[in-house]
């Protein structure tokens, strides 16, 4: 076997999941606060990207980076408190149908927008390759595995050591009792889908470079997402995380070593490995199975 | 002045009436009983006074000031907190930190030193600092029931209502729990209200007895008066 690219393989599959990673991050966000699945994430995540399109246009890119991550905070804080907010008691179904409507809105939103057309979105990660020992690294791939590990480390952090983290995992666990202790639920709920449009911003911004822009990029990444999300276990981000790098390299490391796994196939390919581990380990590999008295 | 004043407060679910025109009054610094048979009402009182459940009639005040008029999340503000007939902890964080989220109620923003350490006082005061850093999942029952008292506590509430307390504690914890009641309203300055099943812990620990049955209020006194109310002993033992 050619170990050099062995490793560029996987450093490559590491640059792939780390972008899933992130929407499979806030996929699990949402969950945990709102306990529905969205749908409109990667569409969310689409949008947000085209903002930041907009941007670079008119100034550098951190700065227009750091504009695009405030806009999706509030964006997404506002899609929880003015779309979900009154369907919040209502079934999953409804909620379900609701987050399929938003993808389609938003999609449709941004075809009338900035039409259809394919884009370049600039890399900030530039330069020669990295070499190490003698294997050749791309800059773009190392830069998104370095800002996602660096990403989650402070959401980590936030919830692990901040009032407001603590505040909002409680009302995650138990709005009542929370809400008896003096938190504010409904904001907590939106703040949580503010951070999760941060980070589809993040995923989205990552991902352009690598594909173009175009209104139908996040969908594939979406489903990646979903299915890293599900392996994790749906409710443990750190199984996200992991689910995440795991897709992205496995399926790199397929399409290399498997001969009649063309790029056409990845997607199946993937799914038939998914739905076999879930065959052993229905709740994923880091969910609970939850026993409930009867 | 009474602290905490119900008057004719009635709620409904569909064509049950869970409460019914149920009107009591809880003097500043009084350990008050909720007695009555399963489904009597007791928990929906504790809810609608916590502002979980809104009333659909009647009036309730607290330290004078209008309790319809307060969101949930003031309540505690005011200074009333609660614990839950079966324990609402929040699962898969530290005792430490389901006690902190109690904490924080009255620091705000900032002050988190001094949130962990009444955090922690609070815990060694009902004897579980040793637990601090343990998940509040698989936990033993008892134990749960004392850490959300030491959250409720931590909050350094006027009011403090705990819904049976003594549910499914052993004979010894019991006899436990009735000296800590007393010692919490010595050592806290509240009022205590708390709904129980348990006869003997309510009947030798409250100052006043509130008994309700079928959502009605049949009766009211010291434990000795309400022992003997024709009433109660026929909707206990339904003769």
């Amino acid at each position: 076997m050619d170990g050099q690219l062995f490793a560029q393989q996987v450093v490559s599959g590491l640059a792939n999941g780390a972008v899933y990673a992130s929407l499979a991050l806030a996929l699990v966000l949402i969950y945990r606060t709102t306990h529905v699945v969205n749908f409109a994430q990667g569409e969310m995540a689409m949008f947000t990207t085209f903002v930041a399109w907009s941007l670079n246009n008119r100034m550098s890119y951190w700065p227009a980076f750091v504009l695009t991550l405030a806009f999706a905070f509030v964006f997404g804080a506002a899609i929880e408190r003015v779309v979900i907010r009154p369907v919040e008691q209502a079934s999953h179904l409804t909620v379900i149908m609701v987050t399929i409507a938003l993808f389609v809105t938003v999609n449709g939103f941004v075809l009338w927008v900035w039409t259809p057309d394919l884009r370049d979105f600039p890399t900030p990660f530039t330069g020669e390759p990295v070499v190490v020992a003698g294997v050749f690294f791309a800059r773009h791939e190392i830069g998104i595995i370095a800002l996602t590990v660096a990403t989650v480390v402070v959401l980590w952090a936030f919830f692990r050591f901040t009032k407001l983290g603590l505040a909002m995992r409680a009302a995650a666990i138990r709005p009542e009792a929370a809400r008896l202790l003096g938190v504010r639920v409904g904001w907590m709920l939106a703040l949580g889908w503010g951070f999760a449009a941060v980070l589809g911003a993040i995923a989205g911004m990552m991902t352009a470079p690598l594909r173009l822009l175009d209104p139908n990029m996040m969908q594939p990444v979406l489903i990646y997402a979903f299915a890293a999300a599900v392996l994790g276990g749906i409710a443990s981000p750190a199984g996200a995380v992991i689910g995440g790098f795991t897709i992205g390299v496995g399926i790199n490391l397929l399409a290399t070593y498997v001969d009649f796994v063309t790029p056409e196939l990845e997607l199946p390919v993937a799914f038939a490995v998914l739905i076999g581990i879930l065959l052993f380990r229905p709740a994923g590999i880091f969910g609970r199975v939850a026993a409930r008295r009867v | 002045m009474a602290l905490l004043e119900l008057d004719s407060v009635t709620r409904r679910f569909g064509g049950v009436v869970a409460l019914d025109s149920v009107s009591l009054a809880i003097g500043e610094g009084e350990i008050a009983g909720l007695i009555g048979p399963n489904g009597a009402g007791k928990t929906t009182a504790f809810n609608v006074v916590t502002r979980l459940y809104a009333p659909d009639g009647g009036r309730l005040s607290f330290a004078g000031r209008d309790l319809l008029r307060v969101k949930p999340h003031r309540i505690v503000g005011l200074g009333i907190a609660r614990t839950f007939q079966n324990v609402e902890l929040f699962r898969r964080m530290t005792v430490l930190d389901n006690v902190l989220v109690g904490a924080h109620s009255r620091t705000g923003f900032g002050g988190e030193k001094e949130a962990r350490a009444e955090a922690l006082e609070t815990l060694s005061y009902l004897d579980l600092a040793h637990l601090a850093r343990r998940p509040a999942t698989g936990l033993p029952f008892g134990t749960l029931k004392r850490v959300e008292l030491a959250r409720a506590l931590v909050s350094r509430p006027r009011l403090l209502l705990l819904d049976e307390p003594a549910g499914g504690l052993n004979h010894e914890e019991v006899e436990e729990l009735k000296g800590l009641i007393r010692r919490i309203r010595q050592d806290f300055s509240v009022t205590v209200f708390l709904v129980e099943h348990h006869m003997a812990l309510v009947m030798s620990v409250s100052d006043r007895v509130h008994v309700l049955n079928f959502g009605r209020k049949i009766a009211e006194g010291t434990p000795a008066e309400v022992r003997e109310n024709p009433a109660v002993v026929e909707a206990y033992l339904g003769a």
